[in-house]
């Protein structure tokens, strides 16, 4: 699991229930959803986060941004011409906690040990992908988190998902299943949650 | 989930491999089993009496449905249903959170303990399968499992609902005890008694007697959808059936040359036949007991005769004083008897032997079916002779079967006497006094069973109807008369909803001694060239051609 070129950043921020990465490219944070990996080097277990929240801004909190684009044709022209802004700004993005490998069992619960600083995070794709979400076992966390937005982060959580699947369409209806149950009491939740699910 | 997390329905219809429905999620023995369905399965595909199998941890039940509700997960939804315009959130809802179930009877099982495999076959439930057992459609083998397969004694009446495997009834256990089969008019009932009466043809054991009121079973019938003519008993099995006849004219008009005229004496008549005229004759108690005082006076054999030749008028009265009996009573039951000149079948003057003709072809084996003509519509004329020749048929009987007791000799041969109109036999007034309530009540004892047809159930006394072994029940729709059907069955409350939704044509619920739990069958075609073949009935250009294979094969391909 030691892709180089697919790692997004690095856990700068850890607790049991989330973990906080910097990306190494300004805007280079994963979508909202993205189901993101870290750890697995030596002697640490791997911890599987959902991105629920993505941030840039200034790498000195007592230092914001100015604006200065008045005299700029693009948005671009701007970065170009001030190339330390690079450098003075930085995109971070914080994942729930959902799942961790336990001697390489996937378990969709959390892990005994939030992720060590600087570990490394990666994007999940494909087969990794498709099996986190061969089961739904990990959406009472999520749903039960205390962050904003939760119904929308499950929603691209499993979309995202569903375009791993040969047929996306039904494994939408089978997660949506499998949902109604965990929102009977919340209607209009679950309502919300599945119209953002819809095609 | 699956790879692809896709589930299709399927066809319920025709299957041979059980198909899952859902899953027991509580309930009881009483109550029947509460199934969840799956959210695959289509509420719409499961059907009021449609036969279902439930796997449990050591047995299988098999059981019908009896009620199909639809049920929410919150009541909110109740109040404000999801937005199903969107077909996604509909997808997702139906079977989730909106979901439907049906509640199912357990009636039998197999398997458990060292009952492997069904070795004593089904068994009534005693039990109910544990939760979240899987609930699927009963498949063919279901049903050959727990209604026999077709053979000599396994008589093939219908499919299942929704299903093409052949329903079998044990004849040997159907003609052990009295049957009846009910429904309103137009169901469907001669065609199913006609299909039972062939049944018990074929299997030979027993001996039909038809009482044949609109000249139904003997030739031909009719149908009454599409008016096409329908073959008879007699002519499926010329060498088997003999036509008897009340009206020789009807039955040469139709071309037709019956076996025997029936024609019955006065000297026959006894005062129970007026007992049980007295609804059709209207005649009072008081009346209809003044017969018994004739026959003291006059004697029996010849009271009648005697009373009529009497003249009207003071003749009468003074008979009355002379038996302390009511003057206007009797000269009622004088004008009201008088009528029974008019039967041209009736004799005045000596008496027939009826019965023993009917009794000689009985003991041959063959079955008998009485056709009584103009007089079909004629009620008083369809009792006053279906009561005396089955009383005197029975006393034979009677007699027949101690004497078989006394010296060990055979048994008279079974005998099911087919009445139409029961209630007019069987009515709570007058079932104890009649031979039909005596035959009921004491069923097999003398070998003589009744198969009773009749529209209103709910007229036949409640005495009678216990004792009915198996009832095949068309749609009822008065509530008197499903409650009377339904007397005394276990779990009838659920059956009752699969009666009253029963269709109008061709569909019977069948319960009772000879079927090991009921259900709802589609009976057999009857009627196309086909269904004739099926029951061995070859036309003639068939069995020339027949006879021509067979002398082929004899004497080689020249004949000779």
């Amino acid at each position: 699991m030691t892709d180089n070129n697919n790692r997004l950043g690095e856990v700068i921020e850890a607790s049991t229930t989330e973990f906080t990465s910097q990306s190494y490219d300004l805007y280079g944070a994963p979508p909202l959803g993205t189901l993101v990996r870290c750890g697995g080097g030596s002697g640490t277990g791997v911890v599987y986060g959902i991105v629920f929240e993505v941030a840039t801004r200034s790498l000195d909190s007592t230092r914001r941004p100015i604006a200065r684009g008045r005299d700029e044709d693009s948005e671009a022209a701007i970065y170009e011409e001030n190339p330390q802004l690079n450098r003075l700004l930085t995109t971070e993005f914080r994942a729930q906690t959902v799942g961790h490998r336990d001697d390489e069992t996937l378990r969709r619960w959390l892990a005994p040990l939030p992720p060590r600083i600087h570990s490394f995070v990666h994007p999940c794709h494909g087969d990794e992908l498709r099996e986190f979400a061969g089961s739904l076992e990990f959406v009472p966390i999520l749903l039960s988190a205390p962050t904003a937005a939760t119904d929308d982060v499950l929603a691209s959580f499993l979309r995202r998902a569903s375009e791993s699947y040969p047929d996306p369409e039904s494994f939408l209806i089978q997660a949506g299943r499998q949902l109604t149950p965990l929102l009977g009491d919340q209607l209009q939740r679950l309502n919300n949650i599945l119209r953002r699910l819809s095609p | 989930m699956t790879q692809n997390g896709s589930m299709q329905p399927e066809s319920l219809v025709g299957q041979t491999s059980s198909q899952n429905l859902g899953m027991v999620v509580s309930g009881s023995l009483t109550e029947g089993m509460e199934v969840r369905l799956d959210s695959s399965t289509s509420i719409e595909d499961i059907k009021v009496g449609t036969f279902v199998s439930i796997q449990g941890q050591r047995m299988r039940f098999f059981g019908v449905v009896t009620e199909v509700a639809l049920k929410a997960m919150d009541q909110t939804m109740v109040t404000s249903p999801p937005d199903v315009s969107n077909p996604f959130i509909a997808k997702v809802i139906s079977g989730t959170a909106a979901y439907g179930t049906i509640t199912v009877e357990p009636m039998l099982t197999i398997g458990g303990g060292d009952n492997i495999a069904g070795i004593d076959g089904p068994q009534p439930a005693k039990t109910v399968p544990p939760h979240f057992s899987a609930v699927g459609t009963a498949t063919d083998d279901d049903i050959r499992i727990v209604f026999g397969e077709e053979d000599e004694n396994h008589f093939y009446i219908g499919n299942p609902l929704d299903m093409e495997t052949r329903l079998c009834l044990n004849i040997e256990e159907l003609v052990k005890r009295s049957n009846g089969v009910f429904g309103k008019s137009g169901t469907g009932k001669t065609f199913l008694t006609r299909l039972l009466l062939l049944g018990i043809l074929q299997n030979g054991t027993a001996s039909n007697l038809v009482f044949d009121m609109h000249g139904e079973y003997g030739w031909k019938g009719t149908s009454e959808s599409d008016n096409r003519e329908v073959k008879g008993l007699k002519q499926l099995f010329p060498s088997k059936v003999a036509v008897f006849s009340l009206d020789e004219e009807s039955s040469r008009r139709r071309g037709l040359s019956p076996d025997y005229i029936v024609r019955i004496g006065y000297e026959e008549i006894e005062p129970e036949d007026v007992q049980m005229l007295r609804d059709t004759l209207n005649l009072s108690e008081v009346a209809a007991d003044a017969a018994h005082a004739l026959q003291r006076k006059f004697g029996r054999r010849k009271w009648l005769k005697s009373f009529l030749d009497l003249p009207t008028g003071s003749d009468v009265g003074e008979l009355a004083q002379e038996l302390n009996v009511n003057e206007r009573a009797l000269s009622t039951l004088h004008s009201r008897l008088a009528r029974l000149d008019r039967y041209h079948f009736m004799d005045k003057d000596s008496g027939h032997d009826s019965v023993n003709q009917i009794l000689n072809y009985i003991e041959r084996g063959m079955h008998v079916v009485l056709e009584f003509g103009r007089y079909g519509s004629d009620l008083t004329a369809y009792i006053l002779v279906a009561n005396l020749l089955t009383r005197r048929i029975y006393d034979r009987y009677q007699r027949l079967t101690e004497q078989a007791m006394g010296d060990q000799t055979e048994r008279p041969r079974p005998l099911v006497i087919t009445v139409e109109e029961a209630h007019k036999f069987l009515s709570p007034a007058i079932a104890d006094q009649t031979i039909f309530g005596t035959i009921a009540r004491e069923m097999r004892k003398y070998n003589v069973t009744l198969l009773v047809v009749d529209q209103r159930p709910s007229g036949i006394d409640d005495e009678v109807m216990s004792q009915i072994g198996t009832k095949f029940t068309c749609l009822l729709d008065n509530e008197r008369d499903i409650d009377a059907v339904l007397t005394g069955v276990s779990g009838s409350r659920k059956l009752r909803s699969v009666l009253a939704r029963l269709e109008s044509k061709q569909q019977a619920l069948v319960f009772g001694h000879s079927v090991p739990m009921p259900v709802v069958i589609s009976t057999r075609d009857y009627g196309s060239a086909d269904s004739y073949r099926e029951f061995g009935f070859r036309d003639e250009v068939e069995l020339k051609a027949q006879v021509e294979q067979d002398i082929a094969d004899l004497f080689g391909p020249d004949g000779g």
